[in-house]
């Protein structure tokens, strides 16, 4: 080196990396545990997917791989569209996802540190719009066996619609709407009473809850190690909360309570794993509660009145795209112009 | 010890390597051969040599006279013959030379003829020009001329007289060691200081992992009987000894850039600087030697006091430099510069010979794109966006670099030390600015060179104005007086009438002329003007110039902060 400074502290984008990964385990585990192997396998898909995708991008690009395959950010994005995707979606599916995410998303937007949305965000949404119906088969928790799992992931077994259902979120969401309905044998049944099927745990869906436990406890791990800062998490919780919250209050019969939206669908995984992303995400403080308060926002939204099972991944893509805005407008005043 | 203390944002915490340089104490230098002694060793002016080759000096002769207000003189070191006043290579990283005294010590270090002054009898201007002739500069590194920052300011009294005992960067430990062994000493420069600031209170600000120094200087303070001086124990966190750092931690205040920090009532020196305040009035000795700490991969690392001009290998060597030493630098790991030879000189700037090795610094792994983690954000003591100035200088978009306030940047290193993609982001800070230096720089030449002109070509269109009015005066004249001879023949005709007329079209067609030739001549010069820099270019300089008077904050008077 030919300036100063001569010392650097022992960081790397790869250990960065590598800490999110572990910080994923927990959830990940519980996710095994609770909804069987389908997981691990989509989890594999996805890794060789984003690895080999990245490496033959960084091929055409003239980059070093070794460098680059190495730093694990292909690696981030892979289990994100593992755990986002459904456990049991085709193995094309996830593939196609995982390949669009590192290759358009990623690299062709400049490679690590350049993309402006979120890689495995923008894939869930690009496949959901694309395959709506294979993006929305849920299996409940302990439904479906090892061997189900696999054959659905490997094109064994297509009888989709007769053995898996929807998600909590989304099942929930019909049955309000029908006990909105007059017609419906279901009429004037309260969330509560709705949310006492197989489908439900103690606070949010059953088994998914645990999963969201997993998410949290990773989660304060990267907090813990500085890996991320709170007001990501923090906010985005707060903001789903409060929204969840304001509704429930006022039309309880209506609405679920804030404590299942929050353990519910992607909410922990977006508030420590998918929002956290610093490439896309915004970088001030300020700017960073703006962020993640409009996610959680506009993730409640789209839970509660849109169409899909859920609604982090929308809401992440909308608030990438003001990031730069927010970013410019949220800038802190430097050493000796602070009014304080 | 109750004090309250104020933290800034940020910094740092790399390993110290504090220890081994302060075992034993600090040891005196053998005469080398040879001192080279830089005429430029301080900010301002270049002194101008007071002797020639083959003149016989005395130790602490002044050998250049300050150059002004802003300049600080300069001395022999020891006493001998002038051997030459050459350009020689100076302790910079860019191998540029300087004009430099080079004495062949005589062996007998003699001093000549010493003045001391009591300062509390002595008018403070006096006093100013006695420091500024004494070679006083700030020894923290910024080696800023210190009698202009001997001025009450405004109000005539000053709130807070800081000393910086800190010593932030790791391996230098010269004035931790000034303090264990010269603290009553340096006292008394600083009890000078606080008479020339008639400053209210004087706050020591000493990293806490320096007990001894801070214990030292408690007693010295004790034993004194003076009030109003503290000796205050900080946290150690890098950069708490930059100046703007350490005032804040003492007093709160943020002084912002480009403004003096006597305008908020403080002024802060080097703990070193103090003592060689004490050495100049009370012993009347000039500046001519300072504690330098070798450390690094040597066998012993240590403190020596060593006389100005000094090669920095001959220092080196009684430590015993360690195979596998490829360079040397001038301070510590963090904001040190490296050196481009190992026998440039030591200078008033120098606190700290680090000897480098690959083993002990090693190159930095390859630089990957940034993630936008906002680590360096976290750690920037002057609260930047360190990322986004990176972005916009490596884009060369350097007014956007300026909006995110690249020239609050201290450069402490701060950001490049904690960044995980390895960016050598202090590196783009400092190349954007010498970029808009150089582009401003480049624009007053060229505004001098086009007012230059313009005044010219003004003169000359003048004149030939003046000369086509002339002529057509003339002309008129003459054809007025043929008129009015033709008049008296030729009344009836009406002869005369036109001779008017046409005598004025000469002269519009004249002068006409002649202002089409000097507007054409004109249009070519300003086309030349803009030859220099292409319109891109051009842009940037005028939006720079906007910004410039936009923020209409005075250039900055304050030494920047020397981070040790
Ligand atoms: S620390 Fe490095 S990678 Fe992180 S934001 Fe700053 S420049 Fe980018
Ligand atoms: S070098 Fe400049 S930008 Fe980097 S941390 Fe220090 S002050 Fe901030």
């Amino acid at each position: 080196m030919i300036n100063s400074p001569f010392v650097r502290k022992p960081a790397s984008v790869q250990s960065v990396m590598l800490q999110v990964l572990l910080a994923l385990l927990p959830g990940i585990a519980a996710y095994a545990w609770f909804f069987g192997p389908g997981i691990l396998v989509q989890i594999a898909l996805a890794t060789a997917a984003a690895l080999a995708g990245e490496a033959a991008m960084l091929a055409i690009r003239g980059k070093p791989k070794a460098l680059f395959l190495s730093d694990l950010s292909a690696i981030v994005t892979a289990w994100l569209i593992a755990l986002t995707f459904p456990p049991i979606a085709p193995w094309w599916l996830t593939v196609t996802g995982t390949l669009l995410a590192v290759v358009i998303v990623k690299q062709l937007y400049g490679g690590l540190g350049q993309n402006p949305f979120n890689p495995a965000m923008a894939a869930f949404c690009l496949m959901i719009v694309a395959y709506p119906a294979l993006m929305s088969q849920w299996p409940a928790a302990g439904q479906l066996d090892a061997r189900t799992q696999l054959d659905l992931i490997f094109g064994g077994a297509r009888q989709i619609d007769a053995i898996t259902g929807a998600t909590p979120l989304d099942a929930l969401r019909t049955a309000l709407r029908s006990a909105a309905d007059p017609a419906s044998t279901q009429h004037g049944l309260r969330a509560a009473q709705l949310m006492d099927g197989p489908a439900f745990g103690l606070v949010g869906g059953r088994g998914g809850e645990w999963v969201a436990l997993g998410y949290l406890i990773g989660g304060l791990w990267l907090l813990q190690r500085r890996i991320i800062t709170w007001h990501i998490p923090a906010a985005f919780c707060a903001a789903l909360f409060a929204v969840a919250g304001l509704l429930w209050a006022l039309k309880p019969e209506g609405f679920a309570s804030p404590l299942f939206h929050l353990a519910s669908g992607g909410a922990m995984l977006g508030a420590f794993f998918i929002l956290t992303d610093p490439v896309s995400g915004a970088t001030t403080a300020r700017g960073k509660l703006l962020f993640a308060a409009g996610a959680g926002i506009l993730t409640y939204v789209i839970r509660v009145f849109g169409a899909y099972p859920d609604g982090i991944a929308f809401a992440t893509l909308l608030m990438n795209i003001c990031v730069p805005l927010i970013d410019m407008k949220t800038q802190a005043p430097v050493f000796g112009h602070k009014k304080d | 010890m109750l004090r309250k203390l104020f933290s800034f944002h940020g910094g740092v915490k790399p390993a110290t390597h504090k220890d081994q340089s302060t075992l034993d104490p600090i040891a005196p230098v053998p005469l080398p051969e040879r001192l080279v002694i830089p005429l430029h060793q301080s900010v301002g002016g270049q002194p101008r040599p007071l002797v020639q080759p083959g003149e016989r000096v005395f130790k602490g002769q002044r050998i250049g006279a300050a150059d002004g207000s802003l300049s600080s003189a300069v001395h022999a070191s020891t006493s001998g013959l002038v051997r030459d006043i050459v350009p020689a290579v100076m302790p910079h990283t860019s191998g540029l030379t300087t004009l430099s005294v080079v004495i062949e010590p005589d062996g007998e270090d003699r001093w000549g003829e010493l003045d001391k002054v009591r300062f509390r009898s002595t008018p403070p201007d006096e006093l100013r020009d006695f420091l500024r002739d004494a070679g006083i500069v700030g020894l923290g590194g910024a080696v800023f001329p210190s009698h202009l920052k001997l001025k009450p300011g405004k109000e005539g009294a000053l709130q807070t007289l800081v000393i910086n005992g800190a010593e932030c960067e790791p391996f230098i430990t010269c004035d931790d060691m000034l303090m264990r062994e010269r603290a009553g000493d340096m006292l008394k420069g600083i009890i000078a200081m606080r008479h020339m600031l008639q400053a209210r209170e004087v706050l020591i600000g000493i990293e806490d992992n320096k007990p001894q120094a801070i214990a030292a200087v408690q007693a010295a303070i004790a034993a004194s009987g003076e009030t109003g001086i503290e000796a205050v124990a900080i946290p150690t966190r890098y950069p708490a000894g930059g100046a703007k750092q350490l005032i804040r931690v003492l007093t709160g205040i943020e002084v912002p850039h480009g403004r003096r920090s006597t305008d908020f009532g403080v002024q802060c020196f080097n703990v070193g600087t103090a003592y060689s305040i004490f050495e100049a009035l009370e012993l009347g000795r000039p500046l001519i030697s300072r504690i330098v700490t070798v450390a690094g991969n040597v066998d012993a690392p240590r403190n020596y006091e060593v006389l100005i001009g000094t090669p920095m290998d001959h220092v080196v060597r009684l430590s015993g430099a360690r195979a596998g030493t490829d360079r040397y630098i001038m301070g510590g790991p963090m904001m040190g510069a490296r050196m481009p030879a190992f026998d440039v000189p030591v200078v008033k700037a120098t606190n700290c010979i680090l000897v480098g090795s690959p083993a002990l610094f090693p190159p930095p792994p390859p630089e990957m794109p940034c993630i936008r983690c906002g680590e360096c954000a976290k750690a920037c003591p002057a609260d930047l966006a360190p990322f986004e100035m990176y972005w916009h200088s490596r884009a060369k978009n350097f007014g956007k670099a300026q909006e995110y306030h690249l020239f609050d940047c201290i450069e402490c290193g701060c950001c490049s030390f904690v960044c995980p993609s390895h960016i050598p982001l202090v590196d783009y800070f400092r190349f954007s600015k010498s970029e808009i230096w150089a582009r401003e720089r480049e624009k007053e030449a060229a505004d001098a060179a086009r007012d230059r002109f313009e005044f010219k070509n003004f003169r000359q269109e003048r004149e030939k104005q003046e000369k086509a009015e002339k002529l057509a005066a003339k002309a008129a004249a003459t054809r007025e007086k043929v008129g009015a001879d033709g008049a008296a023949t030729a009344t009836a005709s009406g002869g005369a009438a036109p001779a008017k007329p046409s005598a004025d079209d000469a002269k519009r067609a004249l002068i006409e002329a002649a202002m089409e030739k000097a507007r054409q001549q004109k249009a070519q010069v300003q086309a030349r003007n803009t030859d220099a820099a292409d319109p891109a270019v051009q842009a940037e300089i005028a939006a720079i110039e906007a910004r410039r008077l936009a923020s209409a904050t005075p250039p900055t008077d304050s030494p920047p902060s020397s981070g040790a």
